[in-house]
């Protein structure tokens, strides 16, 4: 990836680390997913300010035995998988931090 | 002389369930024994209830049965509507319409969804489970239609108190969680008893080989609780509430997988 690009967590969602994985609920439709433990460590860091690419850096390669660009790959395509049901927002931009619901802040 | 002679236009009954009462009225009598009935054991001497509604009784149903149920939220007045029956409930006011024909079934579909939206902030929930009190603690056994939850309530022990074999009223009382008893019933067709305790496990039910308990850890626990949580409205706010009670529920009350073969001796397991 050339570009930079940065991720964010969607306001219209609630979320919880549950042991080493993460649910997330969607308002919309009320559909629950689940984050295993290394899409965890990229929800956790999604804060709209950090690079995806600094995400992994610091984050995914530093703790997993991992090539940095499959790392990278892996991490493109979950983000593009949660944009799609629209529980994270991505950006070319640095995205501007959006006010959640007071259940959500307890939990970032 | 019309209008002149006195007669009683109002009949009014408190149906308490869970540490929430409800006033219903309506202008009619026979409505009202129907009321009684339905709700026996959780009638309420109080005067006092904290919300109070309306049941305005319709010829027939001004819906095809066939509507989904909908539930939403304009201006802070939440609408239910069904195919039998319409309601408003406006919690700032403590005040709620029904529109209904005489019947038990829509109203306790009502009660169910008001209490669901009133019980979600304060940190409890209704749940698809039968519940249990033993020695002093409550148990939930957790599953959807045919995982056995009539057929655990069948089984239990003369020492076990009953407090539902379909939907268990689970209340937050600070760092604890209390299980009350529902008038809400499966296929026992047995109202629960009028009762609490504190909830000491969760069991998400299986039908197995034999009898055996298992631990789940935290992720399938909320999941499992979340998939047998009753949740009607698809409201932003409500969401949240609900998703945090699931989660606050599974960080603090044991939460297990329970295979069991349907006889008697699975209770030896509930302790």
């Amino acid at each position: 990836m050339s570009r930079k690009v940065y991720i964010a967590r969607s306001p219209r969602i609630a979320a919880r680390k549950l042991g080493e994985e993460t649910l997330v609920m969607a308002a919309q439709g009320s559909t629950l997913f689940t984050l295993n433990p290394t899409a965890t460590i990229l929800w956790q860091a999604a804060d709209g300010v950090t690079a995806l690419d600094d995400i992994v850096e610091r984050h995914i390669c530093s703790e997993f035995e991992v090539e940095p660009e499959q790392a990278m790959r892996d991490a493109e395509a979950l983000a593009q998988e949660l944009a799609g049901h629209g529980i994270l927002l991505i950006s070319e931009q640095p995205i501007p931090a959006v006010k959640n619901s007071p259940v959500q802040e307890q939990y970032r | 002389m019309p209008g002149v002679a006195p007669q009683l236009d109002r009949y009014s009954t408190v149906i308490a369930i869970g540490a929430v009462a409800i006033r219903l009225n309506t202008t009619d009598s026979g409505f009202l024994e129907i009321l009684q009935q339905r709700y026996e054991g959780y009638v309420s001497d109080e005067a006092q209830a904290e919300f109070e509604f309306d049941v305005d009784l319709l010829p027939s149903p001004f819906l095809s049965p066939d509507v989904d149920l909908s539930v939403t939220r304009r201006s802070g007045r939440w609408v239910l509507d069904r195919g039998d029956f319409r309601a408003e409930f406006e919690p700032a006011r403590r005040y709620g319409r029904i529109q209904q024909t005489a019947n038990p079934y829509s109203i306790d579909a009502v009660m169910r969804i008001v209490h669901t939206l009133v019980l979600a902030k304060q940190g409890g929930f209704l749940l698809h489970s039968a519940s249990a009190i033993r020695n002093g603690k409550a148990f939930l056994f957790a599953g959807v239609s045919g995982a056995g939850k009539t057929t655990i309530s069948r089984l239990a022990p003369p020492d076990a108190t009953l407090l539902t074999d379909e939907i268990s009223y689970v209340g937050k009382r600070e760092n604890d969680y209390v299980a009350f008893g529902t008038p809400f019933t499966g296929e026992l067709a047995k109202i629960g008893k009028n009762t609490s305790a504190p909830v000491a496990a969760l069991y998400l039910l299986a039908q197995g080989a034999e009898n055996r308990i298992a631990p789940v850890n935290a992720a399938d626990a909320g999941r499992g609780l979340l998939a047998n949580m009753l949740f009607f409205a698809e409201d932003q706010e409500l969401v949240h509430w609900a998703f945090k009670a699931a989660c606050d529920f599974v960080d603090r009350v044991p939460v297990y997988r329970l295979t069991f073969v349907p006889d008697a001796r699975v209770w030896e397991l509930i302790t």
